[in-house]
């Protein structure tokens, strides 16, 4: 796709039955900014998101959530993906940044607002320690997870000209 | 290009204030909604809830998961049997003079067949003692298609003059 179409989608993803990893492959550079909307659909819904198809030790995350009775804040450094619960026993809805994910000169971080009504409610910044312009995402399935039927995975691209 | 991030429709209140902003028949022809909102009521509290309603559907389907900041400390609650979606996203006439209250509602999947869920981001700025950031996860436990959309003060007073609210169309395909 051209630069200059802004909030286009890139691809999406409906999983058509229990599995455990979803993928976006060959993402173009074409864009500034990407956006990943997911829904997520099941109660067992903790996932590590890998970039680059990367497992070294080069992720960590803060988070600031509530659960709906206080609000907490924690952080993991040099795991080996970022992790992230995506949905509960409502559609979990999550909006995932990606700013200035092209470039080969800057590490890469991720914002992402998680809401799982009757569950959490939060924001938690990603940080992936590369220079690497991001291509690829996977969204994997913890242990004793899976990706149930109907959860979307969509992956926008922003463009600033 | 795609169709996609397009503008469904806009309010812009006028002199004199509007009780509610209305969206009417929305189309089920996107993915996603994506709703912008810049408010101020006429409430004398400094800030003044803003209630938002899914096709004329009350009752005691809302609830929310709610994460808020006032500058001091964040905290954590919850609401739930309610007959609206509650927002921190409306000043009240006692804030800093021309200053709005901002929010944004993601709704994605708002023509499907399941329970509706929503995203909420909502601030509500003020150059005194009182202001709050605010992140929602709601839920409005309906399986309709979404088709219109309400919004009001939950002071029941009007929103005033330049008060905006935007709704966007956003498709994945």
């Amino acid at each position: 796709m051209a630069a200059g179409a802004t909030y286009e989608p890139i691809a999406t993803q409906t999983a058509s039955g229990s599995t455990t990893s979803i993928s976006f492959t060959s993402i173009p550079s074409t864009y500034t900014d990407l956006i990943v909307v997911i829904r997520v659909l099941g109660s067992a819904a903790d996932f590590d998101l890998r970039i680059n198809n990367d497992s070294g030790s080069n992720y960590s995350v803060t988070r600031i959530y509530g659960d709906g009775s206080s609000a907490a804040s924690n952080r993991a450094t040099s795991q080996t993906a970022i992790q992230m619960t995506l949905g509960g026993a409502n559609p979990g809805v999550n909006i995932l940044q990606f700013n200035n994910y092209s470039n080969t000169t800057t590490n890469k971080t991720m914002l992402q607002r998680l809401n799982i009504p009757g569950g959490y409610v939060g924001a938690f910044v990603g940080l992936y320690r590369s220079t690497s312009a991001i291509n690829r995402l996977d969204f994997i399935a913890q242990s004793g997870n899976n990706i149930q039927a109907n959860s979307t995975y969509t992956l926008y691209g922003i463009a600033a000209a | 290009m795609a169709n996609t991030y397009k503008l469904i429709a806009s309010s812009t209140v006028g002199s004199g204030g509007a009780a509610n902003i209305t969206f009417s028949s929305i189309a089920g022809t996107y993915t996603d909604l994506l709703l912008k909102v810049s408010l101020r009521s006429g409430a004398s509290a400094f800030n003044d809830y803003v209630l938002l309603q899914f096709n004329s559907s009350g009752g005691t389907a809302y609830s929310d998961r709610q994460l808020t900041g006032n500058g001091t400390a964040a905290s954590s609650a919850s609401r739930s049997g309610n007959a609206q979606m509650y927002a921190i996203a409306s000043s009240g006439a006692s804030n800093t003079a021309s200053t709005f209250g901002n929010g944004e509602y993601y709704i994605p999947n708002y023509a499907g067949s399941a329970n509706k869920s929503i995203s909420l981001d909502a601030v509500n700025e003020n150059n005194g003692t009182e202001a709050y950031a605010n992140l929602s996860a709601g839920l409005w436990s309906n399986t309709a298609a979404i088709t219109s959309i309400v919004l009001t003060n939950n002071s029941a007073t009007n929103f005033v003059q330049y008060s905006t609210a935007y709704l966007y169309g956003i498709k994945n395909s």
